[in-house]
């Protein structure tokens, strides 16, 4: 075929300028950022979190009370201007016991939960990305575990274990991550087939690498939800098991120690149990908005 | 569908193997025997002990006798109540645990439904926020907690329901609302979203067009195919109500299966843990086992084989 030049024409000018990025782009995550903004429940989930775990770092060294210091004097004692939240059995101030018992109940929150989602998320990489006779054993095994609820799973390893923070943190690790390593299998398995996947290959990166690199980033969004959603999991676990007698042991605190401690007498002193009760149940609430907010703002079907 | 049916036969035989295995193994782990707590047992006595429960024999061996015993169905002597074996103690307390749990079900499938439907009904309106609220509380708020509150409130200070036991239909109330505000929570989420995307079907519009009433449709219509993700989510419900029930039945004192297991851990009451966690495992496996199938039944679009 033969080319003369009045085959061709200009392009006009008003066609070129339409490639021409108007607005500056957005990164995900910054997209993300803009969506849950506007969010107010989910900013004030957010918030929440950090205002409460700012108290939980700095609270106990402001006050001028002692989490183990008894004064059977002052035993139970109402909510005063000297103890805000009253004081318990033995006279300890229940406004520093409750701080103190957010440090034990988030750091068992936050702790459990990386730990998982850092077992879980391999686990689950690997497993999606071999695919086959592989991915097959290793979902066998995680059905397995699966099929019996994690609550007789943890009671079982902390019969086992020493009581303390380190063992309700081990146990409750053990038991999340297989949720965790399901839904990262899931996602990995949904883009493993796409391009960028085979170009990484076709360059020659390691399966290691494609994990690490292009895949688990990608599946970062739904790991963070349920991230989010875990650590009140974590903290709700830890307080069943302080309920049934396998928690954390005193004098330390946490939220469901101080809540199950609060019971005996709770109808003679129901604030004992009311602000331990209300710092769980705020926080679940915190975490649950943040983690529906998220939910809401990484669905690529919101996007604009 | 036989061949699934027998593919999922075989699974939940190895899984339940390996949970008597793991369990087995974890109990006699623990330091400590359930002879070596209270007072300090004259040697003689204590080898008698050991000798009569087998526990001076190779773990092995005990391994071996528990597994033989299984499968005739015999879950050992209970090792701390003594003269009673831990078949008679499940089936004592079963009853009240499985009455309790599934009025817990029905309480959360009941006002997780209505719940769920009024909001979808009303999205974006006073109504469907009145209900999400509702719903996010009983999230929020744990089952440990919403028990003693309502006892505080309905059995101490109202005195209109009765605190503990089980011996009229009222004392029903209280540990079923405990035992289920969860998971009446998650199903009016659950009921809400999926309602939601099915009234936007277009089968949903031929209804309207044909004029049929509101009610009509969500009932006749909607609501059946939206049914469907709440199917699946029964197993992880009854999972839930029979963990849950440890807490509900030590704060209202129910005999149940629940408290029995709490306090064969405090006793370290190897024989009934075991045989406990056995017999949830195998429960709930069975379970979820039947929901699978119901699923397939009311789903027609749905095929097991592949």
């Amino acid at each position: 075929m033969q080319f003369s030049k009045d085959m061709f024409e200009f392009v006009p000018k008003e066609e070129k300028n339409t490639n021409k990025v108007v607005r500056p782009s957005l990164s995900y995550w910054q997209d993300v950022w803009i969506r849950i903004r506007k969010n107010k429940l989910a900013m004030g989930g957010l918030i929440f979190i950090i205002v409460i775990t700012l108290a939980a770092i700095f609270g106990p060294m402001l006050s001028k009370y002692n989490y183990t210091a008894q004064d059977l004097s002052m035993a139970d004692m109402g909510p005063s201007s000297a103890h805000w939240f009253g004081t318990d059995k033995f006279g300890r101030d229940l406004f520093v016991r409750v701080l103190v018992g957010a440090r034990i109940s988030l750091t068992i929150g936050f702790v459990a939960s990386a730990l998982s989602i850092f077992i879980g998320v391999l686990y689950g990489g690997i497993s999606g990305y071999c695919g086959g006779t592989v991915d097959n054993i290793m979902m066998r095994i995680v059905e397995a575990i699966y099929a019996i609820p994690m609550t007789i799973y943890v009671i079982l390893i902390m019969i086992v274990l020493k009581p303390g923070l380190e063992s309700i943190i081990i146990a409750l690790t053990i038991s999340f991550w297989i949720t965790m390593a399901r839904i990262v299998r899931g996602q990995i398995m949904s883009l493993k087939e796409q391009e960028f996947v085979l170009a990484a290959k076709t360059i020659g990166a390691s399966p290691l690498r494609i994990i690490l690199k292009h895949l688990i980033p990608n599946c970062m969004g739904q790991i963070i939800v349920t991230l989010t959603l875990s650590v009140p999991d974590a903290i709700f676990q830890e307080a069943f098991l302080s309920f049934i007698g396998l928690g954390i042991s005193p004098p330390l605190a946490s939220w469901g120690s101080l809540a199950s401690d609060a019971l005996g007498g709770f109808q003679l002193y129901p604030y004992q149990l009311l602000f331990p009760a209300l710092a769980i149940c705020f926080t679940m609430l915190a975490f649950n908005l943040l983690g529906d907010g998220l939910t809401y703002a990484l669905d690529p079907k919101m996007r604009k | 569908m036989l061949k699934y049916i027998l593919k999922r036969l075989v699974s939940s035989i190895i899984t339940i193997w390996f949970v008597i295995t793991v369990t087995f193994f974890l109990m006699h782990a623990i330091p400590g025997g359930p002879f070596t707590s209270d007072r300090k047992l004259p040697p003689a006595v204590e080898q008698n002990l050991d000798a009569k429960y087998g526990l001076n024999k190779p773990l092995v061996v005990q391994y071996e006798t528990y597994l033989v015993n299984l499968v005739h169905g015999d879950l050992g002597d209970s090792m701390t109540t003594i003269g009673l074996t831990v078949n008679q103690v499940i089936s004592q307390s079963f009853p009240y645990s499985l009455s309790v749990g599934v009025c817990a079900i029905l309480f959360s499938l009941l006002i997780g439904l209505i719940l769920g439907i009024i909001a979808a009904l009303q999205q974006g309106k006073f109504l469907d926020n009145f209900c999400m609220i509702i719903s996010t509380l009983g999230v929020a708020v744990p089952s440990m907690i919403l028990a003693p509150v309502l006892i505080y409130v309905f059995a101490v200070k109202l005195g209109v329901l009765p605190a503990v036991g089980l011996d009229t239909p009222s004392n029903y109330i209280m540990p079923a609302i405990a035992l289920g505000s969860y998971y009446m929570a998650f199903i009016a989420r659950l009921v809400r979203s999926s309602l939601v995307e099915v009234v936007r079907q277009d089968y949903i519009r031929v209804a309207r067009a044909k004029g049929l009433s509101k009610s009509k449709i969500v009932l006749k219509h909607a609501l059946r195919n939206s049914l469907i993700p709440l199917i699946t989510y029964l197993g992880p419900i009854t999972a839930g109500v029979l963990t849950g029930s440890f807490v509900i039945e030590t704060v209202f004192g129910i005999p149940g299966i629940g408290r029995e297991f709490v306090q064969s851990i405090s006793n370290r009451d190897y024989t009934t843990i075991l045989g406990v966690t056995v017999f949830f495992c195998t429960f709930l496996i069975a379970a979820n086992f039947i929901v699978d199938l119901l699923y397939v039944v009311v789903d027609p679009r749905i095929k097991l084989d592949n």
